[in-house]
């Protein structure tokens, strides 16, 4: 019990220590604060398992995770909303300073941002063809093939490598607009000059093209789990009833699949609203601004012009945006799935 | 299974036409598609080993079209005849390769050990912290994954320069951990919910506590849950690009920045920039051909009940 005194103490201690440090700026820098957030944890877990004994315990499954994330997420989080309010641009020198909504006004003028938001509502349309394109490689992989783990391992291949490598394998180097191979064989198949970046409706499609084939896979993976779960005595009394392979498709595998099938498009929905690297390293944006997503522009806005203040509350706004758009997505994802069957 | 595959036959072969149609329809497509997932591969390793010439000239096949030759490989100091030879290039290399290494394998263990730990509390325990109860919990864990990194890019930045994080590989692997802690989670939950309670119930019956029981006898069982958490996280984390590009300058770059920076500037050497691509895939290949089944299964968990 006087264990348990003590570690209470030593908790209290370091919270005053923790407030204290916080407040004086007596380090050169601000680290000593995390080093006493990460004693306070540890003491709170003693502290938890000694005064509540099995509870405690309990809670100490939980709480490294807890603290963990609230530290990471919630706090820059709350900064991010207040740096959104300021004017601050990191390559001048008159530092910080507070200007209310002057960023939010700026913003709602932004024909560039404005442009990124409608690219991310395209990018995400995209989905839909790359869902077609999945649930047909599925039905591929789990027909009665020979050499199916193989198939399964190359198809697979694409989401192991990383989007910058393939950027570069593919945007820069296939699509090579003077000898790269799929230049070479757009301009066998008719096209004169297959630029494949430097018109804004192609360079979209390129993109799109190039995170469909590394994210395909994902999506893939998950329907030929769905596929395989699916019990076979429905699809063999649907054969008995004299269904063709079509209308067993339709009536009998799809309606079945659409649980999957939700839940991979809400996945992959909500790695597509991710969707940077790509755009960063094969056009940075260009034709003019024409393939952005909000995270490159948001990206070039810090890089090209330190413009710290603005571009944070872009990517505010955006956040925003995107928590109204999931929550929406989710509550119409169940209702429908409810309704079809 | 092999009725199965009898009976699949039996009524096929009713009609060998269209069932011949239907095979090389299926081993048609099956073949176009592998060709697109490899060709871009088999194009990169190539191109490392290509000279000028035959880059230009779009010259496919080795020994055929072009003779190979270690260009590539000699501009990373990897080639057989330089690999004895200093090289900055591959001393810068290497520490990139290594920074990878550590930032993605740190990230991983931390996620999956806290990871673990609250999925494993999320299954079994009722929680109350203040008004939270567990369903909350967990959606407070797994919305982490909604959040964009854009988000959270910019307030790091600053945060992590007043703390003095930035360009550090200890400041990534915070970053990146709670950048997988919500699918280690949701792995791990789908993994305990699977494993019955009356194991642990015997456990403790017999006398062990609570962590006793968790680590002699859950975590056995749970291992293989963790072994594909553990490499979906590591994919992730060393393919991620954002945050790296944003957060190191020189000393904790990792291999996609390195593979990013080299691509921006003007008259691209492409044997040394394939080379430089071949070396930041292939960890990954491997690791994708051999542990296949595990990533497979963390993929799947919870997609399908």
């Amino acid at each position: 019990m006087s264990v348990a005194t003590l570690g209470l103490l030593s908790m209290i201690a370091l919270e005053i220590l923790y407030k204290g440090s916080a407040d004086t700026i007596g380090f050169e820098t601000w680290r000593p604060v995390v080093y006493a957030y990460v004693l306070w944890g540890v003491a709170l877990g003693i502290g938890q398992v000694l005064t509540r004994g099995e509870d405690g315990q309990r809670a100490l499954f939980l709480l490294p995770a807890l603290l963990f994330t609230i530290a990471m997420v919630i706090f820059p989080t709350l900064f991010g909303f207040y740096i959104a309010l300021t004017d601050w641009n990191l390559s001048s020198f008159s530092g910080r300073r507070f200007n209310g909504l002057d960023n939010f006004w700026q913003m709602l003028g932004d024909p560039y941002y404005r442009n990124a938001l409608f690219n991310m509502v395209l990018y995400v349309l995209a989905v839909a063809v790359e869902y077609v394109i999945a649930f047909g490689l599925a039905l591929l992989l789990n027909a009665q093939i020979r050499a199916r783990k193989f198939f399964r391992v190359v198809f697979l291949m694409p989401l192991m490598l990383s989007p910058v490598a393939v950027s570069w394998m593919i945007g820069k180097s296939l699509m090579e607009y003077r000898f790269g191979p799929a230049a070479t064989l757009a301009r066998h198949l008719g096209w004169e000059n297959p630029a494949f970046f430097s018109d804004p409706i192609t360079a979209r499609i390129a993109i799109m093209v190039l995170d469909a084939w590394t994210f395909i896979p994902f999506m893939m993976i998950m329907l030929l789990a769905g596929l395989q779960a699916m019990s076979r005595e429905v699809l063999e009394a649907a054969r008995v009833d004299g269904a063709n392979a079509w209308q067993t498709f339709w009536q009998v595998t799809f309606p079945l699949m659409l649980p999957v099938s939700v839940t991979a498009v809400i996945l992959r929905i909500i790695f597509k609203l991710k969707l940077a690297d790509i755009i960063i390293t094969v056009t940075s944006g260009g034709p003019g601004g024409a393939t952005d997503s909000v995270s490159s522009f948001i990206y070039r806005e810090y890089r090209d012009r330190s413009n710290v203040g603005y571009g944070t509350m872009l990517a505010m706004a955006y956040l925003v945006i995107i928590v109204v758009f999931v929550t929406w997505l989710l509550k119409f994802a169940n209702r429908f799935v409810r309704n079809v069957n | 299974m092999s009725v199965q595959t009898t009976e699949y036959v039996a009524s096929e072969i009713r009609s060998p036409a269209s069932f011949l149609a239907s095979r090389v329809f299926i081993y048609g497509a099956l073949a176009f598609w592998a060709f697109i997932c490899l060709f871009p591969i088999y194009w990169t390793i190539t191109t490392s080993f290509k000279t000028a010439v035959d880059v230009t000239q779009g010259h496919l096949i080795p020994f055929v079209d072009f003779q190979p030759d270690w260009k590539g490989w000699r501009s990373l100091g990897l080639s057989p005849d330089s690999i004895f030879q200093t090289s900055t290039v591959r001393e810068e290399f290497l520490k990139r390769f290594m920074n990878s290494v550590i930032t993605s394998v740190g990230a991983s263990s931390l996620a999956i050990v806290i990871g673990s730990l609250a999925a494993y509390g999320l299954t079994r325990y009722r929680y109350h912290f203040a008004w939270f109860k567990n369903e909350d919990i967990s959606f407070f864990f797994l919305s982490q994954l909604i959040l964009p990194p854009v988000v959270l890019a910019l307030p790091f930045l600053v945060l992590y320069r007043e703390v003095g994080l930035l360009d550090t590989r200890v400041g990534l692997i915070l970053l990146y951990t709670l950048m997988v802690l919500p699918i280690v989670i949701w792995i791990m939950r789908d993994q305990f919910n699977s494993i019955p309670v009356e194991l642990e119930e015997a456990a403790l019956v017999d006398g062990l506590s609570i962590w006793g029981a968790f680590f002699r006898i859950v975590m056995p069982i749970a291992l293989p849950g963790m072994v594909a958490a553990f490499i979906l996280a590591m994919v992730l984390c060393w393919n991620e690009y954002f945050f790296a590009a944003l957060l190191t300058s020189t000393d904790a770059k990792t291999i996609p920045v390195m593979v990013a920076s080299q691509t921006g500037s003007q008259g691209i050497n492409w044997w040394s920039m394939a080379a430089l691509a071949t070396a930041a895939i292939a960890p990954l290949a491997v690791i994708g051909i051999a542990l296949e089944r595990y990533l497979i299964m963390g993929m799947t968990a919870g997609a399908v009940k």
